[in-house]
């Protein structure tokens, strides 16, 4: 097994006509992943990547017609929120956003309406999802991980990538890799991914990707010292950041004295957690 | 996007947030006449979009137009924490009986955008937060239902707020929420909200921060940016789409990705050097935007050498290499610059950029080690 991602999986392209959306659908597919249908409001009716996929108007009639369970989101920024709340009312069981650029203040309207729902979000603004040699749901280079026992989850995109290529390099395989995001505002946390990577058979110990900024990293330490039996290895970027410099993700910002580099590497040293100097050096400590 | 304290008091004006008389000021003579026209008691503000303009001097109280003048000649000549200030605000100068701070922002740890009241207002209400934060009352607001009167309520007796004035109180956090929502703001706050010696709420200072993300919403809004008022390197970063933070060491950083940039800086640092950026030039890496890259760094004189970072995931290994070299062919760098391409068809961009003047290198710590070893070396 691995996580949020498995056999069962009936995946739907919502945006799947527009130029991120319909490259990346190709590359999905050349990973086996089961794609039933895409949503591009305006075009239903077409079929795209000769014929293979059908694509509606809406999230609802894909689901009536191709009996979707989850979504994977390439729409422009501005219109990221309605799409999510559509898969939301689709009631499909996870939503996986890829659009970056997505306002605070719509984000925070769907955490809000979320919460008291089923459906998992993923993201905005990640990578997605990665079963190595299985499926993939989002963007993540299928050619740069192998599968194996390990589990990684990350709140960065191409540093993400260089773990998991370092680690297929050492030969070392990985159950399934889930990028959250970098945003303020998002879906699933560190502590979401610890949960399921625990219940799941098929993971043997994780790799958590963190960064400056925010506190999941410090919900995940709580977490791990409470719940975690499996070992949690851990990298945390902007050790180098300058105190209160924006850099690049909006996440990235350092309130006051908390958030910092070093003082996420502590709280989770403190519950055992082993800590990478770099991120090359996963494949050495776990 | 940071908005001046003028185009913020604007803002607060359109949504009925009583602010003291005023207008912006370009020039001595102008400040002059304004002065007058307000009675001959006025605050000159200098306007730069950055804090702690007070500290430096520039935002001061003057009795008589010739002083405002005088004054408003000084602070048009200063450079606040390396910004010109090229207009000033002139605001009449008002009788205060008491400061209070009030602000909204975006709680990323409780996913809720939270109000913030103190009764201490004033310059060190940060200093307060840390050191008495049973001042300071919080309010997170739910984001589909708004605020309601009772929350209000409660906000206006935690910071003992006088009973007649809670109902202007109210009308005020309304406006600021208001406009907070209607804006896409990150940031609202009128730091000091003032009690007057007439017993009138008047706000006499306005800082809106504004979402980029939200711009596109905001057509008006987006007219506001003050190009000019903006650190340079920020301005740069944004017209080629590439995000640059200017540091203060010798190696210069090119990498794709906010997180690895990070990392890679990270192990610069580890490693006993000093990364002089961070910048992130996001997915795809054509020649034009390299070359943009590489002109942002290369502005910097402390830069000694330039470490290039690229994972090729989607984008290909062979595709940087060879904007790379194209960049290299435009812009000519006279610095040694260490190249690690790493990820789909790494193999074919070493070929690619072997006999090139680049240094090619495997993994990221050699990478750092190497753009260490060559700052050394030009230092000796």
């Amino acid at each position: 097994m691995s996580i949020l991602v498995n056999n069962q999986l009936r995946l739907v392209v919502q945006g799947i006509t527009g130029n991120e959306g319909l490259f990346h659908t190709q590359q999905m597919l050349y990973y086996q992943t089961n794609i039933v249908a895409g949503v591009s409001p305006g075009k239903g009716g077409d079929w795209v990547l000769d014929g293979k996929v059908p694509v509606f108007d809406t999230v609802k009639n894909a689901v009536e017609v191709t009996d979707a369970n989850a979504s994977v989101i390439f729409v422009p920024a501005k219109y990221t929120a309605d799409a999510i709340f559509e898969a939301v009312d689709a009631d499909l069981d996870l939503v996986v956003c890829i659009t970056e650029g997505v306002p605070t203040m719509d984000m925070m309207r769907v955490k809000e309406y979320i919460r008291t729902k089923k459906t998992r979000l993923v993201g905005p603004n990640c990578p997605g999802i990665l079963v190595p040699g299985e499926a993939k749901v989002g963007i993540i280079p299928g050619n740069i991980a192998i599968p194996g026992n390990i589990g990684v989850v990350s709140r960065s995109g191409t540093l993400t990538y260089e773990v998991l290529y370092s680690l297929k390099k050492a030969n070392r395989g990985v159950s399934t890799c889930l990028g959250i995001g970098g945003d303020p505002i998002k879906g699933m946390n560190f502590v979401d991914a610890l949960e399921l990577f625990e219940a799941d058979a098929r993971t043997d110990a994780v790799i958590m990707i963190g960064e400056i900024g925010g506190n999941d990293e410090e919900l995940a330490a709580e977490f791990i010292s409470r719940q975690m039996t499996k070992p949690v290895a851990a990298f945390i970027a902007g050790a180098s950041a300058p105190a209160g410099k924006r850099m690049g993700h909006a996440g990235a910002i350092i309130e006051g004295k908390s958030g910092s580099a070093a003082e996420k590497v502590a709280v989770l040293k403190s519950v055992g957690v082993k800590i990478a100097d770099h991120p090359e050096q996963f494949a050495l400590i776990i | 996007m940071k908005l001046h304290e003028y185009q913020s008091k604007n803002i607060f004006s359109k949504y009925n947030i009583p602010i003291p008389r005023g207008r912006i000021a370009a020039s001595a003579s102008e400040a002059r006449q304004l002065c007058e026209e307000l009675g001959g008691r006025v605050v000159i503000k200098a306007q730069v979009l950055v804090g702690g303009r007070g500290k430096a001097g520039g935002i001061r109280l003057v009795k008589s137009p010739e002083e405002a003048e005088e004054v408003t000649t000084q602070i048009l000549s200063m450079r606040i924490k390396d910004l010109p200030v090229r207009k000033v605000l002139v605001d009449e100068a008002i009788s205060i009986s008491k400061e209070i701070y009030l602000g909204i922002t975006n709680d990323r740890v409780k996913q809720r955008p939270v109000l913030i009241a103190s009764s201490s207002g004033g310059v060190d209400i940060e200093e307060i937060a840390r050191s008495s934060p049973n001042q300071i009352a919080k309010l997170h607001i739910d984001p589909l239902l708004g605020m309601r009167d009772y929350q209000i309520r409660d906000i206006a007796l935690n910071i003992n707020l006088p009973r007649q004035l809670w109902r202007p109180f109210g009308e005020i956090i309304y406006a600021l929420w208001k406009i907070f929502v209607e804006s896409d703001a990150e940031l609202a706050e009128i730091n000091p909200l003032v009690i007057t010696t007439d017993n009138r709420l008047v706000a006499l200072d306005a800082k809106i921060v504004l979402d980029e993300n939200g711009l596109f919403r905001h057509a008006d809004l987006a007219d506001l940016r003050d190009i000019d008022g903006e650190e340079w390197a920020e301005t740069q970063g944004r017209k080629f789409g590439v995000s640059f933070v200017k540091l203060d060491g010798q190696i210069g950083c090119m990498v794709n990705g906010a997180g690895l940039a990070m990392a890679t800086m990270d192990i610069i640092k580890h490693m006993g050097g000093e990364p002089a950026n961070f910048l992130d030039i996001g997915g795809g890496a054509s020649s034009e935007k390299v070359a943009a890259a590489m002109r942002l760094i290369l502005a910097d004189a402390n830069v000694k050498a330039i470490l290039i970072n690229v994972f090729g995931g989607i984008t290909r290994c062979d595709e940087v290499a060879r904007g790379l070299l194209s960049a290299c062919d435009q812009v000519k760098p006279k610095v040694p610059i260490v190249a690690r391409l790493v990820g789909t068809n790494e193999d074919l961009a070493k070929q690619i950029l072997e006999g090139s003047a680049m240094v090619y290198v495997d993994s990221l710590v050699e990478g750092a080690e190497k753009a260490i070893a060559l700052v050394k070396e030009y230092q000796q």
